[in-house]
């Protein structure tokens, strides 16, 4: 896909803020000595009152935006997705998803493509402890379109989110005249009926290149672009694994809580279906190129549709 | 108010405390009842809030971090006229706006919801970022325990606080020397206490918990602090009022059975009767 133009979600966080943050007067940002890494250095230019920088205190910095949030203003918490969501995932939970306060957590450097830092700052559980927390909306955009279009929808939606972002380029899908955004909205991006390809994140561009390869195999696949994780798009998904009967979940994160699951979860009651997920199979990550590391762990569009021709068998 | 009519306040505040914890039959009526003063100056005389109108954007505001002593913080709140007093005996019960612990959506007055330690101090330092940030001079204290600034994040708070120079919060640990397991110093000491905060950059005062005087001088001294956060180190009696209670890390999470609750509130009426006799001098 080299023709594409690419561009990591992180920047559009950044820049997404600093676009968003002159509508919003009362938008402040925190991060946590890494402005510079979760581009929230973008919004920093623009609005350096409203940019604070809390030191290495994900847990501290998460309180202090709860404190804000009481007084009215939008506080989004950056940091790795590993800290956000993972050492302060006791303080969103207690501090910001119980009082139901208005705080968005932007958190990036989710998943494998964090690369070379290795397992240690791979966070592949986020998304299975943020859809725990009751009234929390969990998003995990695709590309720079989505993402921008996420902030601002976190931004005028009245209570906690979680946002996921990625360290490495990926390509844009979602440039297009009619292309709009709902929280909760998932959208059929190639229509299809033998299986559903449901994914997420970085996976939303790799699963649509399975699909061409699968396509060249005679294999007709649905798949559909998931940022909301919870709430889920549950009818969508359930029309098309009634269409197809089988369904194949992708994301960069474990298959233990993420999207599979909450897939599963849907799926379990109104419309049993058999479905393969793909994603981290319950193991640690590792050093590596974010693009070695995505072909070794079949996340790549010749690693879904490996998974696929095997599931359809 | 006089510290006479303050002592009686306290007193009625501990009233609420004793019952309301026997009526649910659980809670924490130890570090509840050392910090009954402290609450009361606070609620009483010192923040500028208002029952009649709770989410006032320019009120005081208080965060309880050592949220398991929500019964005094209960007590209070009732008895300053924020919600019913006979409310205070559904504490803990299925389908109380009285959660165990302070639930800031449903309880009139209570600014932020804790109960899990190491957390209310961050939230009351963010409201006090925000008063700066919009340069308002409302002012932010936050109750935390002696031993819950074992916790970390205390001073992940404490810092920032101090480096911010945040003057207008008051952070109050209440030192009433024991948390669940014994004595603070024999579970892990977190003393000297006030020059921790001092090391963070915070302003410390040390008081009695129960003298008013000292009470009454600390928050004025706290106020008139430029520059620095200040911390209110209050010496305390936990259990303090109800004799069997006094000094015992076994009235930390307990609740008084029938008998026990009749000889605390016995207690509690003979300080009422001294504050009368001593009205009447």
């Amino acid at each position: 896909m080299a023709d594409v133009k690419k561009i990591a979600t992180r920047e559009s966080y950044g820049n997404a803020l600093a676009e968003v943050g002159k509508d919003y007067p009362n938008l402040v940002v925190l991060d946590a000595d890494l402005a510079g890494a979760t581009k929230t250095s973008t919004f920093q230019k623009a609005f350096p009152d409203r940019h604070i920088d809390c030191g290495i205190a994900e847990c501290n910095m998460v309180g202090i935006a709860a404190g804000l949030s009481t007084t009215g203003k939008i506080p989004f918490v950056s940091s790795f997705a590993m800290f956000a969501a993972g050492r302060a995932f006791e303080q969103v939970r207690n501090s910001v998803g119980y009082p139901h306060l208005n705080v968005k957590i932007g958190a990036t450097h989710a998943g494998i493509t964090v690369g070379e830092d290795g397992a240690s700052h791979q966070c592949n559980e986020d998304l299975a402890l943020m859809r725990t927390i009751p009234g929390m909306v969990v998003m995990c955009p695709s590309d720079d379109v989505e993402a921008k279009a996420a902030v601002r929808a976190a931004v005028e939606h009245e209570g906690p989110v979680y946002l996921r972002f990625g360290r490495s380029a990926v390509p844009v899908i979602n440039d297009r005249p009619e292309y709009s955004f709902k929280i909760g909205k998932g959208e059929v991006l190639r229509e299809g009926t033998d299986v559903t390809i449901v994914a997420t994140g970085i996976c939303v561009a790799t699963a649509l290149e399975a699909a061409e390869k699968l396509a060249a195999d005679g294999v007709s696949a649905e798949v559909i672009n998931i940022c909301t994780i919870k709430p889920l798009d549950e009818e969508l998904i359930i029309a098309s694994a009634k269409k197809t009967g089988k369904v194949v979940t992708a994301e960069e994160h474990s298959v233990i809580g993420g999207l599979g699951s909450a897939v599963c979860d849907a799926l379990c009651k109104a419309a049993p279906t058999p479905v393969c997920k793909i994603g981290m199979q319950d193991v640690f990550g590792e050093s590596g190129a974010a693009n070695a590391l995505v072909e070794k762990y079949g996340l790549d569009g010749e690693g879904i549709y490996r998974q696929v021709k095997e599931f359809m068998k | 108010m006089t510290n006479l009519e303050l002592a009686k306040a306290a007193n009625r505040v501990r009233k609420g405390i004793v019952s309301s914890v026997h009526s649910a039959k659980a809670g924490h009526p130890g570090g509840s009842l050392s910090a009954a003063d402290v609450y009361t100056f606070l609620y009483f005389e010192e923040m500028n809030v208002d029952p009649e109108n709770p989410k006032d954007p320019d009120r005081d505001r208080f965060v309880l971090s050592k949220g398991h002593t929500a019964p005094g913080y209960y007590s209070t709140l009732a008895n300053r006229g924020f919600f019913p007093v006979e409310d205070l005996l559904t504490l803990r019960k299925l389908g109380s706006y009285l959660q165990g612990h302070p639930d800031m959506k449903h309880i009139p007055g209570v600014d932020m919801s804790s109960g899990s330690l190491g957390q209310g101090i961050s939230a009351a330092v963010g409201m006090a970022l925000a008063g700066k940030m919009d340069k308002k001079d409302y002012r932010v204290y936050t109750l935390l325990g002696d031993g819950e600034i074992q916790e970390g994040q205390v001073w992940e708070a404490s810092m920032f606080a101090g480096a911010r120079n945040l003057d207008n919060l008051c952070v109050i640990v209440d030192n009433n020397g024991l948390q669940i397991d014994g004595r603070i110093e024999d579970v892990c000491s977190p003393y000297p206490i006030d020059q921790k905060f001092e090391a963070f950059n915070f302003h410390v005062i040390n008081v009695d918990a129960h003298n008013f005087d000292e009470l009454r001088a600390a928050f004025a001294e706290a106020r008139a602090q430029k520059g620095k956060p200040t911390a209110i180190i209050a010496h305390s009696v936990k259990g303090k009022g109800v004799s069997f209670m006094e000094n015992n890390a076994g009235w930390h999470g307990k609740a008084p059975n029938d008998e026990e609750y009749a000889t605390a509130m016995a207690d509690l009426e003979k300080i009422d009767a001294e504050l009368e006799k001593a009205g009447e001098a």
